[in-house]
């Protein structure tokens, strides 16, 4: 630019500016003090109330954790050990560790048997939540529900594995039939589970003893393995029916249609605690006489028909955030129904509701401990009655109710990392 | 050009309407339409907007239902049944305004989803069609990325590209390029010029008036749910015989 052209307003770059590093002001620790800590006379006012508060709260409580006592056998004996100081008594948590986790008559000499549910669960659970394990991984996943069962359960083999031959063969006779229409081959399959349960139920009542393990029955059941029990069965059911659910409520069949709202709004319009009563006391009036439907199932229908209303009009709302286009797309490639919802609907209607979905399922975990009020066992309830009704630990309160919050706290949150998680994984956009 | 056009066209009927009429609720938007359309042939749908013709095409592959009169597509006969139906969309492709791509595939698997389950193909044999496809649009190196990585002109050659991998009979678009930016919008003309080059049955809702002087071998002018004129391009463009016809074009080539 020569003073030649000072007057002239064309301009042409001829070299490109080089980017160059910012400021050192604008970076660093310094930087980040500054704008988050102490931007202003207030702010830095509240970071030092702050700072005081955490103070005072880790000075009381840290004591409390660092004169814990963990190996007394009652709570005479925890506060004479202590003598006047602060402390906790933790060894509650260790003296009924067992009772914490089992409730307190499954058979102690069996812990085994739900401890390896529980790590097979891991196991099992993996390819779902990790989509880059080996896809052969969900064979295991498949088998697991009636392996824990036996697990848990006891008694012979053959029941599970009648269970699973049922299905298995009903899936074959659904596919065999499905070119005769989807209604009919549903039914056919349908009937034929229901064959080979009552057959494989005659052969397991004949043969109790094929490949048993001692039979531990529900009632039995109890501390936190009962939320597990409920929390992955209700969760693993809801999400199904849930989709169904949502699917069957945007269905241009009006009854199928009706159905599903009349459902939905009935069961959200309903307390969970009101339909744990009705499952404890009412249900039974709807089975005929003789059946005598174990608790835990009719526990397990109930939350699981609360979540899944619950679930469905989450994935509702992220059906209807879909665009048009993407029904009309599929549509127009010659996609039939179900194959426009599997691989092109869903798939991107579930990734929107993920956060309403990781929602609900984190209430209902939480919530499995309302069972306790139908004098279920299980965690809250052992906390609640043989725990601090016993005359050793009578008044332990704080350590008690501190680990209930904390192994919650554990399974809920790492719940919600993993949805987070999830949702970056399955980011399209812009990356 | 036209007179090459003309030859490709065979006798073979791919789409025929006869009476068909459409009502949204109580409003006739296609009034008694009677259109023939041979195998190769290459038409362009103009119009003011809300004269029916994205109305007229949809119908062509069900997406929206007619209530009386009748649609044959390529000697199915359309109706409520939803074999035939899936029939003729299998056959028909559509590509979208807004191009209307799977966000959550790959490109490549876009272009495979429907050949390997609606045709039942391999999936190896379905990619490598899909890559033939992507390398007719010009974007074979883009297979990998997602539909929101590229840019709305590669977006919809690549919803052309999706159209094509099912080996449709007809084309359809519907004003494929009235969301992009002008600079994109020569690029997927020409994709769709050299589609009709190779004697590909379409039909085209645009205003992209040069295309249809292009390729089109004949041009239907729509108001109000009705086909008021159609004539080969010369002819409508240069002689035009209904006075709204005269005053849609002096309103579209006015400036």
């Amino acid at each position: 630019m020569s003073d030649t052209h000072a007057q002239s307003v064309a301009f042409v770059r001829d070299t490109m500016l080089p980017e160059q590093a910012p400021p050192v002001s604008e970076a660093g620790v310094v930087k980040w003090m500054r704008e988050n800590l102490f931007p202003g006379p207030v702010n830095a006012l509240l970071t030092i109330l702050a700072i005081y508060f955490v103070y005072k709260i880790v000075a009381g409580a840290l004591p409390w954790f660092w004169n814990g006592v963990w190996t007394t056998s009652s709570l005479a004996e925890c506060r004479e050990v202590l003598n006047g100081a602060t402390g906790g008594c933790f060894s509650v948590l260790t003296e009924r560790w067992n009772q914490l986790l089992f409730g307190f008559k499954y058979p102690s000499e069996q812990y085994w048997r739900p401890l390896s549910a529980f790590i097979l669960l891991v196991v099992a659970v993996a390819p779902v939540l990790f989509f880059s394990l080996p896809r052969k991984m969900l064979i295991f996943t498949g088998l697991y529900p009636f392996l824990a069962y036996w697990l848990i359960w006891g008694g012979t083999i053959l029941a599970p594995l009648f269970g699973l031959i049922g299905l298995v063969v009903a899936f074959m006779v659904f596919r065999r039939v499905e070119g005769r229409g989807f209604a009919t081959a549903a039914l056919a399959g349908l009937v034929t589970a229901v064959v080979v349960w009552w057959l494989g139920g005659l052969l397991a009542a004949a043969l109790p003893g094929a490949l048993a393990l001692d039979p531990v029955p529900s009632r039995d059941m109890g501390g936190f393995m009962l939320n597990m029990i409920l929390g992955t069965v209700c969760v693993s059911l809801s999400l199904p029916i849930g989709i169904l659910l949502a699917l069957g409520r945007q269905s241009h069949m009006p009854i199928i249609k009706w159905i599903c709202v009349v459902f939905i709004e009935f069961i959200r319009g309903v307390p969970l605690i009101t339909l744990l009563f009705v499952a404890n006391v009412v249900l039974s009036y709807f089975f005929p006489p003789e059946t005598n439907l174990d608790l835990i199932i009719r526990v397990i229908i109930m939350i699981t028909a609360f979540a899944s209303a619950y679930i469905a009009e989450v994935i509702r709302g992220g059906l209807a955030a879909l665009p048009r286009g993407q029904y009309e797309a599929a549509d127009s490639l010659g996609l039939d129904y179900a194959q426009s919802m599997r691989l092109i609907i869903l798939p991107q209607a579930l990734k929107i509701s993920i956060p309403g979905i990781v929602n609900v399922a984190v209430g209902l975990f939480k919530d499995t401990t309302l069972v306790s009020v139908i004098s279920m066992f299980d965690l809250v309830g052992m906390i609640r009655g043989p725990i601090l009704a016993s005359t050793e630990w009578n008044g332990v309160y704080w350590e008690l109710w501190g680990f209930a919050v904390v192994t919650f706290f554990v399974v809920c949150y790492g719940i919600s990392q993993y949805s987070q998680w999830l949702e970056r994984q399955l980011q399209r956009d812009h990356h | 050009m036209a007179e090459q056009a003309q030859m490709q066209v065979s006798d073979e009927v791919a789409i025929a309407i006869e009476n068909m009429n459409k009502w949204f609720g109580s409003f006739h938007v296609l009034r008694d339409i009677n259109l023939t359309v041979n195998q190769g042939e290459r038409i362009v749908i103009a119009g003011p907007s809300g004269s029916g013709k994205s109305t007229l095409i949809r119908c062509i592959n069900a997406l929206e239902e007619h209530q009386k009169g009748r649609i044959v597509v390529d000697g199915t006969l359309l109706s409520s049944d939803l074999k035939n139906i899936d029939k003729i969309r299998s056959e028909v492709g559509m590509v979208f305004q807004h191009f209307n791509l799977f966000p959550h595939l790959t490109i490549l698997e876009n272009c495979t989803l429907a050949p390997i389950w609606v045709r039942k193909i391999p999936k190896k044999e379905a990619e490598e069609t899909a890559m033939h496809f992507l390398e007719k649009v010009k974007i074979p190196e883009q297979a990998d990325k997602y539909p929101g990585q590229l840019s709305g002109g590669q977006q919809q050659r690549v919803a052309i590209a999706r159209s094509l991998c099912m080996r449709p009979r007809i084309m359809l678009f519907d004003e494929p390029t009235s969301a992009l930016d002008p600079e994109m919008i020569k690029e997927v003309l020409d994709t769709m010029v050299s589609l009709a080059e190779e004697g590909m049955t379409m039909l085209c809702v645009t205003h992209e008036m040069g295309f249809a002087r292009q390729v089109a071998n004949r041009v239907i002018f729509m108001d109000q749910g009705q086909i008021v004129e159609q004539n080969e391009p010369e002819e409508f463009f240069n002689n035009p015989q209904s006075d709204r016809t005269k005053l849609f074009l002096s309103q579209i080539l006015g400036h």
